[in-house]
């Protein structure tokens, strides 16, 4: 893998060499970090070993790891708003992968905390969107708030909105349905399903969770910035890092939005949840394969 | 965030004014620009490299004509050369004789194969031609009714046997119902898989020997990043595709993942796709020179060098 060529890069005692920063430069651009993440990390890199009089590979190697974690920790992670019922509410590109996290949220909220965990089909939009969370919510074993294909997420959301207010539930996960953030109409329409959270409950969403393939490449950092800038992204969730791509885009992101990531999706079953580590992500990357 | 690459160039050649000639060292310069904005809009690195340094070969020692400037002048050949990588021209839709032509839709999770397939059966339909969709996706909870109710939303018919069949029994199957129903299309829509998950290549590869599809496409998403190679070139080896699909073109995605999936397997991209309604056959043949302008960022850049 990239990052395991990268351990193998800085894994010698050879003095550091402009090719060694040039080779580094260029797997972090192949992992999608990004021109501008990379040369950063890489400048940084090369200013501290000066600093420090770093003259050996093997130990610029955890310089630039320190880096690396302090780009995505700089962040410091928000506490967890205290708050019952706590609403989330889950958005990002089309197929990103919300659905999927959604169910592996609410599996881990009711097996791991005894949650009380209800759920929303805000996406009303794309076939099929309904019977697929109401399929989730079977397995494991939470109620659904729905009513197909069609109908005005809105109405969906104040739905939820009701049965949540009486008591009944810790959690609520609202599913939207995936849009382009370069769509103004679509990214409106997101504020208006807050909006109707808010009527309600004027602190809410408690979570606005951004969901990223970790496949994707520059076009991550628009996405962020815009559901940044529309309903104020509070956590990030990389989905899909059970593939071969590496989700350089994190670091981008985590730069760009100053928002922490908070899960990650590694596979397809509800399962497969973790929650992000900075250094075990990072460590994770320098594994060599 | 990126500012276009031909504002970059504009600024890098504005400080040489007018010289008779580029030299070596401006080319470079401006190169570097093109470098960082190939980058930026995710064509693979080593795509990237090899692309710098052919261009900076054709663009040094090139006369200036009295027309274009000197940063015209290398955009009309990063232009051209982006052309050339893109392939030249549309490569269309094969046909098999005797019909039905069997087309196998693959790729990634989530980058827009079921929706892929509608767009495509509506896009034949309109076209005269009798296709049939086939849900072969047993595993994706709610994939089969996904299909189903687009192919009832658009008037198209469905082959699905629920989540228990194999899917290459289902391709057999569907493919057997499509000769006995003079259909003339027959659209196989697959489950999401990674490139590097063996048991679900294996099931692609039986499905492929099972019917035998002279469309082997692959559905990548255009917001990919620089995994897009890794992606082409393993499917491009279990299946030997036949052409490429890109998906949610109306995003502000550059796209130069195509870009680079092109240069390096060589399998022509054949459609870009757009938009979430199926309806409005969002799918349209692909165009190496649209694609190119919009890696370039740049609008204008065909009228620039209409002008030359
Ligand atoms: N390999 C892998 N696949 C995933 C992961 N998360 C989701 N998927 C798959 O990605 C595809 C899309 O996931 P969804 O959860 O439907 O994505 P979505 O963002 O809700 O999609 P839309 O609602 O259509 O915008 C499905 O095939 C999922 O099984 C993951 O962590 N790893
Ligand atoms: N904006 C836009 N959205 C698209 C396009 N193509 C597909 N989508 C959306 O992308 C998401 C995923 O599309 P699907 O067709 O379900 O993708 P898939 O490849 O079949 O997904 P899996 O079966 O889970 O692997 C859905 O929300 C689609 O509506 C497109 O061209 N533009
Ligand atoms: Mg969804
Ligand atoms: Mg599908």
């Amino acid at each position: 893998g990239l990052f395991g060529q990268i351990a193998s890069l800085f894994a010698t005692d050879e003095p550091i060499t402009d090719e060694l920063w040039d080779d580094l430069e260029a797997l972090l651009i192949q992992a999608d970090v990004g021109v501008e993440t990379t040369m950063y990390l890489v400048n940084r890199t090369k200013d501290r070993c000066n600093r420090y009089g770093v003259k050996r590979a093997r130990e610029a190697r955890d310089m630039l790891k320190a880096e690396m974690v302090r780009v995505l920790q700089e962040q410091e992670r928000r506490q967890p708003v205290n708050a019952n019922p706590s609403i989330v509410l889950v958005v990002g590109v089309n197929g990103a992968g919300k659905t999927t996290l959604i169910a592996k949220l609410a599996y881990r909220l009711k097996n791991q905390f005894g949650k009380r965990v209800l759920l929303a089909a805000g996406d009303t939009f794309r076939a099929a969107a309904t019977e697929q969370l109401e399929t989730w919510a079977e397995r494991v074993g939470v109620p659904v708030i729905s009513r197909g294909q069609g109908a005005d997420p809105g109405a969906v959301v104040y739905d939820a909105i009701e049965a949540v207010s009486g008591g009944d539930f810790d959690v609520l996960i609202i599913d939207t349905a995936g849009r382009l953030h370069a769509k103004t109409n679509l990214m409106l329409e997101l504020q208006k399903l807050r909006n109707i959270i808010r009527r309600k409950f004027p602190d809410a969403p408690h979570e606005v969770l951004l969901v990223i393939d970790a496949t994707t490449g520059q076009n991550g950092v628009l996405q962020a910035k815009s559901f940044l800038k529309a309903v104020d992204v509070t956590d990030v969730a990389v989905t899909k890092l059970d593939g071969t791509a590496k989700g350089g885009i994190a670091f981008a992101i985590a730069q760009d939005i100053e928002r922490p990531i908070r899960y990650v999706g590694t596979g397809e079953k509800m399962t497969d949840l973790a929650l992000f580590d900075a250094e075990t992500f990072v460590e994770s990357l320098f594994a060599q394969d | 965030m990126f500012e276009s690459l031909s504002d970059r160039l504009q600024a890098v050649f504005q400080k040489l004014g007018g010289k008779g000639k580029l030299t070596e060292e401006d080319v470079r310069e401006a190169m570097k620009q093109v470098r960082i904005a190939l980058l930026e809009a995710d064509v693979n690195l080593k795509v990237v490299r090899e692309f710098v340094a052919r261009v900076t070969e054709k663009a040094v020692g090139e006369e200036v004509t009295k027309s274009l400037t000197p940063a015209q002048q290398v955009i009309k050949i990063v232009h051209q050369e982006l052309i050339d990588l893109l392939g030249q021209a549309n490569v269309p839709l094969a046909e098999a004789r005797p019909g039905p032509t069997i087309i196998m839709l693959i790729g990634l999770q989530g980058s827009g194969k079921t929706t892929t397939a509608a767009k495509l059966a509506l896009w034949l339909r309109k076209k005269g031609k009798r296709p049939l969709l086939v849900a072969a996706d047993i595993y994706r909870p709610a994939a089969i009714t996904q299909l189903e109710s687009l192919g009832r939303q658009l008037g198209i018919p469905v082959h699905s046997e629920g989540a228990q069949s194999r899917p290459p029994d289902i391709a057999r199957n569907a493919v057997r119902r499509a000769r006995d129903e003079s259909i003339t299309h027959v659209i196989i829509d697959t489950a999401g898989r990674l490139q590097i998950d063996e048991p679900l290549m294996v099931e692609l590869e039986q499905i492929n020997a099972a019917v035998e599809p002279v469309e082997r496409l692959l559905v990548v998403d255009a917001m990919i990043g620089q995994e897009a190679v890794r992606v082409a070139e393993e499917f491009n080896r279990r299946v030997g595709l036949t052409g490429i699909i890109f998906t949610k073109i109306d995003g502000d995605a550059r796209g130069g993942a195509a870009l680079s999936v092109r240069a390096v397997t060589g399998v022509p991209i054949k459609f870009l796709g757009s938009g979430e309604k199926v309806e409005a056959s969002t799918i349209e043949p692909f165009h190496p020179d649209r694609l190119a302008s919009r890696i370039l960022g740049m609008g204008d850049v065909l009228s620039l060098i209409e002008r030359a």
